[in-house]
């Protein structure tokens, strides 16, 4: 588990513990992983976001879990 | 005359389409997107299959990006119609979390749903199945059940409310071909949704005799992606699987014990 440090709020992506500025919104932080809203689905602490216009006024919090899955290929 | 189709162009036409939900599709053959050497080769390989129908999995992003697994930038939404699977999915509520997230994708509410019950064969867990069946029904869900050739959990599923159920020709991956093709015969015979074969097939013989037992059409990944050439199996399977179709449609001759000679055993020349 990462160590939260003044002005960051850490919180787990995928599994894995990152820490992001305090004030990131889940648009940033899709921004800053380099990925379109638009081909990913999002699950937040166990509910999915289905409002996509949603996410750039969503407020990360500590301890928030996402998951940021997509499609890929499969049987 | 009724079969000037068939002796004046090369492609059938299939007098009854596949009508799945009320949506009718333009092949009896869906494939999977898995297991390709690259994203190039899967996509000539669905076009040379004549799919409409293809399989996505929902799986985490890589954040790391050390792979290009997001398959959507190479398959077009508009041209395929993309059904997601819930495969790797052990129990009844991890199998409905990932529909309801595939579902979010917002492409559809079709789901092609398997609850596995054993690692080694990836047989299904046909009472999960069920239970997640049930309610993602109830959430508005048209879900195509994959199960096991059993008659008695397609007739349950078909009751739960599947537009399709789909039992498999042998194991997933396993390129075994149709091990029971009484079962699935019995299982076509007593639905009225569509059954949909799905896993087992290895070749396209097996494709072909899988279409003659009367079904509404196969689902296969592995046996055209784990061929040499998998764009020319796909080609090979298309095919079998429109020979499968009209071989059915055609009533095969009966089998016999005994043989019957093809040319007269009249007229033969004195000796």
């Amino acid at each position: 588990m990462t160590e939260a440090v003044a002005g960051e709020v850490v919180l787990s992506v995928n599994g894995t513990y990152r820490s992001v500025p305090s004030g990131w919104t889940l648009a940033k932080l899709l921004a800053s992983l380099e990925l379109d809203a638009r081909t990913v689905v999002v699950e937040r602490n166990g509910t999915i976001l289905r409002d996509r216009l949603s996410f750039a006024s969503l407020d990360l919090a500590a301890d928030d879990s996402l998951e940021i899955v997509h499609f890929v290929g499969g049987g | 005359m009724a079969h000037a189709d068939l002796i004046s162009t090369a492609t059938l036409t299939d007098p009854q389409p596949l009508v799945i939900a009320g949506h009718e599709f333009h092949s009896r053959l869906m494939v999977g997107t898995g297991k390709y050497a690259s994203n190039a080769q899967m996509i000539d390989a669905i076009e040379a299959s004549g799919a409409e129908v293809v399989t996505v999995a929902v799986r985490r992003v890589d954040l790391d990006r050390s792979k290009d697994e997001a398959i959507l930038h190479h398959l077009d939404p508009d041209h395929f119609f993309l059904l997601a699977n819930t495969a790797g999915c052990f129990n009844a509520s991890d199998a409905i979390r990932y529909a309801r997230l595939a579902r979010a994708a917002g492409f559809n509410e079709w789901v092609k749903l398997e609850v596995i019950g054993d690692q080694q064969t990836l047989l299904p867990d046909t009472i999960g199945l069920l239970q997640a069946t049930k309610t993602l029904v109830d959430e508005g869900f048209k879900v195509l059940a994959y199960t096991n050739d059993d008659l008695v959990t397609a007739l349950k599923l078909e009751d739960a409310g599947a537009v399709a159920v789909m039992p498999l020709a042998s194991p997933i991956g396993s390129g075994l071909g149709m091990l029971n093709p009484y079962a699935i015969r019995t299982i076509k015979q007593r639905l009225s949704v569509p059954v949909i074969v799905d896993a087992g097939v290895g070749t396209a013989s097996d494709a072909c005799i899988v279409m003659e037992q009367g079904v509404d059409g196969i689902l296969m990944n592995t046996g055209i992606a784990a061929a040499q050439d998998p764009i020319r199996m796909a080609a090979a399977m298309k095919l079998a699987v429109e020979a499968g179709r009209h071989a059915y449609l055609s009533g095969r001759m009966p089998r016999r014990e005994v043989a019957v000679p093809s040319s007269p055993t009249v007229g033969m020349l004195g000796s």
